[in-house]
């Protein structure tokens, strides 16, 4: 092991976590601005152009706030559960790659900080874990709404992981690889959001209960449990947990691009390697304006629908996909995929349908 | 995966499937009416013994060695197949009359009776445990199925949690004789142990396995569970358990120590020697002082365990282990019929609140219900022993195997027990004709086709006892 | 000469959470000592160039086997455990029985190592999930089978035991 691939390692390293820290930033600006768009509102535009400064000012803001220690609190894990839930949001990305191999400095540099041949159940392993960090805070913090705010996370996440790990599987099969740069080559020329678009929105789904994000934000529900895991933070330990959401966001949003949406894959990606970035940058945007999008548009779901959505919609419909996904690749009949797994969907979403209609007419 | 694969577990794949497929018709069928899924349950198993039956082929593997089809699996899986009818038949009145009827409870009889076949195939070590874990789990589940009545839901709890516990012992027995013999094939064990290269760990490895499997068919001085959970349990679970449970232990024991442990005698004897004493002695003493039926029964079933285990005691002996295990499986045959019977007797005279149970309640059976009566006298005779039955019968054949193999001071060990147990079981039909008592009984048809269908299987077969252990011993014979 | 500094750094944290685990005396440090345990075997099977079975030990004991016990232990309200000992036995029992898996574990390592057999090479890529995969659906196709019949068992019967019948007693 040469001492210049470790300076590679560590230089990727930091850009990495540069790009998400800075990305954390301005996807905050970028969510209230779009917010207040849909709500006919202004927005933040007084620090600087277009209000660009906002997050700097937000920042100085919470460092010079006073730290708040509940005093039954158990202080040791009070003070590391904002750190735990920060760390996997920041290595999940490890495994995402930004584009082709490209030559810089005179040495062959691969665009992504570990091209794992496991990089899918890398993730699993990560967001799996992600979910200390939220119950230890709502535990340490010996507030029953905190408590009560952890529980619901680690039910949830639990419960929505199934769907999760089962709607990588279809990307697994078509690519017939775990490593993260097989499935994006794999996605040449169909991406596997035509090939398998029920998957995807099972993707998307179960991603947004993961990272606790409108409209499954139970654990930090205002109006019930006041703010949730996180009521007992203040200053920089509030605003670690607030990175983390937001650098989830924006990691998720790159594994969504990457496994579906063909990651950096895009015109003339052939040609000009560096480009790769770029569409990845723009597919992330657009799936993080899709997520604002959708917290602007639906209320909360109730607890136990959100459990009922998860188990009893959610996953059956991943296992069928991922059977449907099988029986395509294994008859060699590609198109049967799209065809058989959009039909089991609107089925799917026919009997959510009519489930719901006939709720109301009993209530009625 | 071949065809000659599915072949081989035809019988078992068909039941997991109609397992399956029975929780989803169970949905469609509305509560009140689960007799038909009951009904189902049997065609099942019906058709199960059928395929068991109809399955002629050489003896061979499958699925790479993992399990394996011969005269001794199909004689054990008919045999399986058999009990889990007749666990169907006692539960179909008794479950609706106890207020414990649900659907689930048939599939998770099927699915245990799917695990003690597999576990009669079983080729591998691996497939042992998965199988041992098959059969246990829905026992569990069956036996706190009266929750919440306490009785019930503290034996299902103590059965689990023994039931864990004895399986860690199995699961490290198998890791230790996997790291003597580096594979967990049975003929790869053998074929390493006759190598001679396995050495202390293997022993211990194979003596671990055996408590395990001790816990599992209740050998002394792994029976502390077997009293609570046989009272606790409903008595349709406990017939069903204390026979299938029985074979299927017992049909591993035989695989695993018979086969593949077989080097291993001159450690083994002498422990499986000891268990097997001990087991007939704690069994049948303990049992005296029982005044409820189905601790007596119970503690019958200790005892038991200590017959039955002799079968394994002439382990290094070539030529006598054959005939002392085809007398075991006779014996296991006997056993079943007569236990169903018994826990049929039982189950008839048991009342929703769990009255009826003492052996008080037995008083003047013999003149109210003289057919009932005869038939419970059949089944103590048996279970003791005694002429015209079945049991003796089995206890004959196990006796001369033993004695052949020259262990003459545990065939005297045998017949001593016998003779204390007679007090216990002889007392029952005592109660029974000597003493005046008003006893209730309940009449189904499926019950009373069990116990009198029992009653006259054991007495007849006793009378020509030999083709069906010509037939034992053809399945076993097959083996060596 | 890296793989082995990294081996004693991890074995050193390994023992600590696991005696950590051990000695504390609330539940949810336990708990969490158990996950940093897991967490760091999980490097060791990295090390030993088993990335799979690494990746599913952090994803299947980590992340879905001690959350749930950490759930349970808040939702319980339990992580003070009892000052007293229920079963007084049970330590120096634990204690004499670890100490014979420590004898154990040693003959094995060092009788075994004499004779060689111990350590057979693995094929290069063992631990790749294609390796697995093969593994799984050919020769473990039937244990494999059985299990999901074995966990489809388990469920059935945690819903049984556990859910209360529509008008039903309780």
């Amino acid at each position: 092991m040469d001492s210049a691939l470790i300076l590679e390692w560590v230089i990727k390293s930091a850009i990495l976590i540069f790009v998400l820290l800075t990305g954390f930033a301005y996807l905050t600006l970028f969510e209230r601005r779009a917010l207040a768009r849909i709500q006919v509102r202004i927005g933040p535009n007084r620090a600087g152009p277009f209000g660009l400064l906002q997050p700097v000012a937000d920042g100085l803001k919470l460092i010079f706030k006073e730290e708040l220690t509940p005093a039954e609190a158990d202080k040791v894990l009070f003070t590391l559960a904002p750190v735990v839930t920060v760390v996997p949001a920041l290595i999940l990305a490890a495994v995402i790659p930004w584009g082709r191999d490209v030559t810089l400095f005179g040495r062959q540099v691969s665009l992504s900080v570990a091209d794992l041949n496991v990089g899918v159940l890398y993730i699993m392993a990560v967001s799996s874990i992600a979910v200390y960090g939220i119950v230890l805070a709502g535990w340490s913090s010996n507030n029953k709404y905190a408590l009560l705010g952890g529980l619901r996370s680690s039910a949830q996440m639990i419960s929505y992981e199934l769907a999760l790990g089962l709607a990588f599987v279809p990307a697994i099969l078509l690519a017939d690889s775990m490593r993260m740069v097989d499935i994006v080559e794999a996605q040449h020329p169909w991406w596997f959001v035509v090939i398998q678009p029920v998957g995807t929105a099972i993707f998307l789904i179960a991603t947004l209960a993961e990272v606790n994000r409108a409209p499954f934000d139970m654990p930090e529900a205002e109006q019930e449990l006041t703010a949730g895991y996180h009521t007992e933070y203040s200053g920089m330990k509030f605003a670690l947990f607030f990175m983390a959401e937001y650098a989830k966001m924006i990691v998720i949003s790159s594994i969504a691009a990457t496994l579906f949406f063909g990651g950096y894959l895009g015109p003339g990606v052939d040609r000009y390697p560096w480009l790769g970035p770029l569409y990845l940058f723009i597919k992330i945007v657009i799936l993080l304006f899709g997520m604002i999008w959708l917290r602007a548009t639906f209320p909360r779901i109730r607890y136990d629908r959100l459990m009922a959505f998860g188990w009893k919609v959610l996953l059956p419909l991943a296992l069928a996909v991922t059977f449907i996904t099988a029986l395509g690749i294994v008859l060699e009949m590609l198109w049967l995929i799209p065809v058989l797994s959009l039909a089991a969907g609107l089925f799917t979403v026919a009997m959510v349908h009519r489930a719901l209609r006939r709720k109301a007419y009993a209530r009625a | 995966m071949t065809q000659a694969d599915l072949y081989t577990l035809l019988p078992l794949i068909v039941l997991v499937i109609w397992a399956c497929a029975l929780l989803l018709v169970d949905l469609l069928i509305p509560r009140g009416r689960k007799g038909i899924t009951a009904f189902l349950a049997a065609l099942g198993l019906a058709l199960t013994l059928g395929l068991t039956l109809a399955q002629v082929s050489a003896a061979g593997t499958a699925f790479q060695g993992m399990v394996v089809l011969d005269g001794f699996a199909r004689f054990v899986n008919a045999l399986l197949a058999l009990t889990g009818l007749l666990g169907v038949g006692l539960a179909y009145g008794y479950v609706r009359r106890m207020g414990i009827e649900r659907g689930e409870y048939y599939t998770l009889l099927l699915f245990s009776v799917a695990g003690m076949m597999l576990m009669a195939q079983a080729a591998d070590l691996i497939v042992v445990f998965l199988a041992l874990e098959l059969l246990s789990i829905p026992l569990y589940i069956l036996a706190a199925f009266a929750r919440p009545k306490e009785t019930s839901e503290e034996a299902g709890l103590k059965y689990f949690l023994l039931g864990a516990f004895a399986t860690g012992f199995v699961v490290y027995g198998i890791a230790l004789t996997f790291g003597a013999t580096g594979t967990t094939s049975l003929s790869g064990i053998i074929a390493a142990a006759s190598n001679g290269d396995a050495g202390l760990l293997l022993t211990i490895g194979a003596a671990l396995i055996l408590v395990g499997f001790g816990f599992k068919v209740a050998v002394v001085p792994f029976h502390m569970w077997t009293p609570d959970v046989y009272q606790g349990a409903p008595s349709a679970v406990t017939a069903f358990m204390a026979a299938g449970a029985k074979i299927a232990g017992f049909a591993a024991l035989l695989r695993v120590f018979g086969l593949a442990f077989s080097s291993l005698s001159a450690d083994l004897t002498a422990i499986l020697w000891t268990l097997s004493a001990l087991t007939m002695i704690v069994g049948n003493i303990l049992a005296i002082a029982q005044t409820n039926i189905k601790r007596l029964l119970a503690y019958s079933s200790i005892a038991h365990a200590g017959y039955i285990l002799m079968a394994f005691v002439p382990f290094g002996n070539a030529e006598v282990l054959p005939v002392s295990v085809a007398a075991g499986v006779f014996y296991l045959v006997a056993y079943t019929l007569t236990n169903f019977g018994a826990w049929a007797v039982v189950i008839a005279l048991e009342k929703a609140e769990g009255r009826g149970l003492d052996l008080d309640d037995y008083a003047g059976l013999g003149r109210k219900y003289p057919a009932l009566a005869a038939a419970m006298t059949v089944f103590m005779l048996s279970l003791t022993g005694v002429p015209p039955t079945l049991g003796l019968v089995g206890k004959f054949y196990l006796f001369r195997a033993v004695i052949a193999g020259g262990f003459y001071g545990l065939a005297v060990i045998g017949v001593l027990t016998s003779l204390i147990s007679a007090y216990y079981y002889l007392r029952v039909v005592v109660i029974m004709y000597m003493r005046e008592g008003e006893p209730e009984r309940v009449s189904e048809p499926w019950l009373n086709l069990t116990w009198a269908a029992s009653a006259l299987a054991v007495v007849l077969i006793s009378l020509v006892p030999a083709p069906l252990f010509a037939w034992a011993s053809q399945a076993v014979f097959a083996l060596f | 000469m890296t793989n082995l500094v990294l081996f004693l750094v991890l074995a050193v944290v390994a023992v600590v959470t696991a005696l950590g685990m051990l000695l504390s005396r609330n539940a949810v440090y336990a708990a969490l000592f158990l996950v940093l345990n897991f967490a760091t075997v999980a490097v060791f099977y990295i090390l030993l160039e088993a990335p799979f079975i690494a990746m599913t030990q952090v994803t299947v004991y980590a992340g879905a086997i001690m959350v749930l016990f950490l759930f349970v232990i808040m939702l319980l309200g339990a992580e003070r455990l009892p000052g007293t000992e229920p079963l007084p036995w049970q330590r120096p029992l634990a204690i004499f029985l670890a100490l014979v898996l420590a004898v154990e574990a040693g003959y094995l390592l060092f009788a075994r190592r004499a004779a060689g057999g111990m350590f057979a090479s693995a094929a290069p890529d063992f631990g790749s999930p294609q390796a697995i995969g093969t593994m799984l659906f050919n020769r473990y196709l039937l244990p494999f089978e059985v299990t999901s019949v074995l966990l489809l068992v388990a469920m059935v019967g945690a819903i049984v035991l556990t859910k209360k019948e529509k008008g039903g007693r309780e």
